[in-house]
């Protein structure tokens, strides 16, 4: 725990540079008493404090990401690593142990190469450490030394710190940037790997999902890689059966809610609808897989349905359309709601019935609106990962009947990334093509939707 | 005059009965209409009650299990806490040294028979272990102790399983020596491979670490995103940028970002697969992007008068932003940030990216010791195929729910009490 040991000791000096920077300023204050200072001595303590805090924290991550690297480079270095095996899986294996029991992690080393590692690890972690310790105090004195020397009576230093502040602001609100461009950049460098040893056109276009995460990466067979039956399986769950589910039900509690229920019922009713969306996905997962799964075969069985799945697609639909239910309906809410009063009295007062006003005059106003919120909820419904995981199964099928058991984009990066695979191998780097295609198909709808939304919201405005 | 003028052709009555016949289909359309809309609501909340009570009827018996009681006469066994011993595992140690286990499987085979001493959980001797180092005077009296049952045995109470243990179970609970008791270790225990042996402490810490470390990431990102964007940004193509990116990472689906964790953060810190840390920053980048959003509604509800009387008596725009409005919006921000944390809470998939599936037998010491978290161990317990899980799993899952309800009501609570019309 070197990390939050250096975390520490940067709260710490910046706390004493903080206490530092306000005496000063105090002792400016009480030397010419007639004089004001151009800043209060609290900023000044600001000031001396975001100097020392700020570089500490850049070193610290910087180096909380690099030290145990340059820990297993030292290790490298010493004798007692020169007649260790060159093939890399083994080796890693045996330094992961040296190091486990050299940070007290576990208390055993079964491999007697990764005994004699234990004390160059020992004592590489403990050099290590001295040179973060030390590198942070260096940081810290002479960012604290600059700042501190820069405080005088007339130091506009809350300027200075506001401007450090506004930088600070800024960076968080790019993080945002960072982790779009993260998810780009791991997503396609990964990709273009796989792409590399499978043709983008077997992947995209083949019609046979058999990877064989045992064959040989370099001679993989492309055509074991076809994701149509995984793009069909998605598009059948969550866009089709789960919709079928999910607008109808959604649609018509929105208009219920908006429309026809008396205030006490609306309190009560909309809580219950906001709950079926803060249940977690995995124990909707449970729910199909251990009620709702075997209760649909059995049904089918008893219709004469012979080769029924227990894991069926309609199960997994049929609770994932359960699942959006609340989204649909928040959404149709909002939608009808913004469509101007106005109108709807218009209808009521030529004579129409509510529910004729409903059909003829908001739903048709409120329609792009509503539009917008099922595509958001078709890419909700293809990305969800849990009740397929549970409930669908991993065998792809094309077909349309949906007692089949059919598999989804989700489930196979699921199963591609948690087995045994190595990185080197197309099985577990199709993983990241499925998931950049599932990225750019979700941004596609979700872009679509939001622009729509805001045509439709400009309208009436 | 006198006379009403003949309605002229044209003007024909309006209560014909062709009109009535319509009027009245219309009505019937209309009543069909409000009782479909009514129908809708029903069975959504019929479905989502029928959810619940599943999960509570099967839950209710996981937070049991199958006990035997067992005399143990412990003068005769001979057995004496190790003074030298530092810790409980020592002491441990040392009580199975002096032979514990055969002293609790000799005892059981006296009261219950051979055949049901074998049935006993592996670990029951674990249990005695425990009584004793809590209570050493234990050693020298004859106590009878409720031990767990093994999960053949649980099986057979529960009627399920071989002729033999059905039988056996049946013999024994008409005895009155087993039978099923609420299980105070299911909260306290961690994962095991027998049901009977399970708990949940382990996964529920490393929920806590990992929800600590999503809080502590994203929530000070989120504000600060928040305030830059609402309050100082200008208008130009870098903030739509952010803008744009922000919105859309609050849409992507949870298990890209498992995928960027396990591509970027396992990349970076490849020794910490499986670790709070690693799962806590993978959240906090899919909780940030809500928590900057739902702040964004909060300040934008704070009225400009607000900052144009800081201004005008002469504070600067840093410290408008942060002595008034940042106080007045965080309630709100507080009711997004705990929608936001609840929502973390019960992801799985990104964490099924970053190796959190794995067999974590001993709860986690601290955040980069291997981890799992509770809607991941809910997961893991759904594959057993021992029947003893279901109810587990259950229970696991109404453990979950109840952090949840009880995170959603403090959103709410939070709300209602800080809405302010100004």
């Amino acid at each position: 725990m070197s990390a939050s040991l250096l975390l520490l000791l940067t709260i710490g000096l910046a706390l004493a540079g903080w206490l530092a920077g306000r005496a000063r300023a105090w002792s400016f204050r009480s030397a010419n008493g007639a004089q004001r200072l151009a800043a209060l001595p609290n900023y000044h303590g600001w000031y001396v404090a975001l100097w020392i805090a700020v570089p500490l924290l850049v070193f610290l991550a910087l180096w909380s990401a690099f030290a145990p690297g340059l820990v297993t480079q030292a290790v490298l270095t010493d004798p007692a690593a020169a007649n260790l095996p060159a093939f890399d899986f083994q080796r890693n294996a045996i330094l992961a142990q040296a190091r486990a029991v050299a940070t007290g992690a576990s208390g055993m080393v079964s491999h007697p190469d990764a005994a004699a590692l234990v004390e160059p690890y020992r004592a590489a972690i403990a050099r290590f450490r001295l040179i973060g310790i030390l590198a942070t105090l260096g940081i810290a004195v002479a960012a604290g030394a600059f700042a501190f020397l820069r405080l005088k009576p007339q130091f506009t230093a809350r300027t200075k710190v506001e401007r450090i502040v506004l930088a600070i602001l800024l960076l968080a609100s790019l993080v945002a940037i960072l982790t779009t461009l993260g998810i780009l950049a791991s997503l396609v460098f990964e990709t273009v790997r796989f792409f590399g040893m499978i043709s983008p056109i077997d992947f995209l276009f083949g019609t046979h999902w058999a990877p064989d995460p045992m064959a040989a990466a370099e001679s993989a067979d492309g055509t074991r890689y076809g994701a149509i039956p995984l793009f069909w399986g998605t598009i059948f769950i969550g866009a089709i059966i789960a919709m079928i589910v999910a607008i109808p039900l959604g649609l018509m509690s929105a208009i219920y809610l908006t429309q026809y229920a008396k205030p006490s019922y609306r309190k009560w009713l909309k809580p219950a609808l906001e709950i079926l969306a803060g249940v977690p996905t995995v124990v909707y997962g449970y729910f199909a897989a251990l009620t709702v799964a075997p209760a649909i075969r059995d049904a089918a069985q008893s219709l004469g349905v012979a080769n029924a799945s227990s894991e069926s697609a309609l199960a997994a639909g049929l609770v994932m359309g359960v699942m959006i239910i609340p989204f649909v309906s928040s959404m149709a809410d909002d939608s009808i709601a913004a469509v101007p009063q106005a109108m709807r009295d218009g209808s009521l007062a030529m004579g129409a019935t509510k529910s004729e006003t409903i059909r003829r005059v908001l739903i048709p106003a409120a329609l792009p609106g509503i539009v917008a919120g099922v595509m958001l909820a078709v890419s909700r419904a293809i990305g969800e990962t849990m009740i397929v995981v549970m409930a669908a199964s991993t065998a792809a099928n094309l077909s349309a009947n949906p007692l089949d058991s059919m598999t989804t984009v989700t489930v196979q990066i699921v199963a591609m990334l948690t087995g045994e695979g190595s990185f080197d191998h197309p099985a577990t780097l199709s993983a990241f093509a499925l998931g950049f295609v599932l990225f750019l198909v979700t941004l596609a709808l979700n872009f679509v939707a939001l622009r729509v939304v805001k045509r439709f919201r400009e309208a009436y405005e | 005059m006198s006379d009403a003028a003949p309605l002229p052709p044209s003007r024909t009555p309006t209560r014909t009965p062709a009109f009535e016949a319509r009027l009245k289909k219309r009505y019937r359309a209309e009543k069909r209409f409000k009782w479909l809309g009514l129908g809708a609501i029903l069975v959504s909340v019929a479905v989502l009650l029928f959810l619940l009570t599943t999960m509570v009827v099967n839950g209710a018996s996981g937070f049991q299990r199958a006990e035997v009681q067992v005399p143990i006469d412990f003068t005769q066994a001979g057995l004496s806490i190790d003074p030298t011993a530092s810790d409980q595992a020592e002491i441990m140690r040392s009580l199975e040294g002096q032979g514990l286990p055969q002293v609790v499987e000799f005892f059981a085979a006296k009261s219950l028979g051979e055949q049901a001493a074998s049935e006993l959980s592996g670990d029951a001797w674990r249990e005695v272990g425990t009584a004793i180092i809590d209570d050493p005077s234990l050693l020298r009296r004859t106590e009878t102790l409720a031990l767990p049952a093994g999960s053949d045995l649980a099986a057979g109470l529960d009627g399920e399983g071989s002729p033999q243990d059905r039988a056996l179970a049946a013999q024994l609970k008409n005895d009155g020596k087993l039978k099923r008791a609420f299980d105070p270790g299911f909260l306290s225990r961690s994962d095991a491979t027998d049901p009977q042996a399970v708990g949940i402490w382990g996964a529920l810490k490393g929920s806590m670490l990992t929800m600590f470390v999503t809080l502590l990431l994203a929530f000070p990102i989120g504000v600060l995103a928040a305030l830059y964007l609402e309050e100082y940004a200008p208008k130009n193509r870098w903030t739509d940028l952010i803008e744009v990116s922000i919105n859309n990472l609050a849409a992507v689906p949870s298990i890209i970002f498992g995928l960027l964790g396990l591509a970027v953060f396992l990349w970076i810190f490849p020794n910490l697969r499986s670790a709070p840390l690693i799962g806590g920053m993978t959240l906090a980048l899919m909780t940030m992007p809500v928590i900057v959003i739902a702040g964004r509604n909060a300040i934008k509800a704070v009225p400009p008068s607000i900052r144009d009387g800081a201004l005008a008596i002469g504070a600067s725009p840093v410290q408008v932003v942060f002595h008034h409005v940042l106080p007045l919006a965080l309630p709100g921000i507080l009711t997004g940030t705990i929608i936001g944390m609840a929502r973390a809470l019960g992801e799985t998939a990104p964490l099924l990216m970053i190796g959190m599936r794995a067999f974590v037998a001993t709860p986690p010491s601290g955040f980069t010791s291997p981890a799992t978290v509770l809607p991941v161990q809910i997961f893991l317990w759904s594959d057993e195929i021992d029947r003893g899980f279901v109810a587990r799993t259950s229970a696991a899952i109404i453990v979950l729910l109840l952090f949840l309800l009880v995170m959603n009501g403090l959103a709410i609570y939070l709300r209602n009490k800080f809405e302010k019309t100004w």
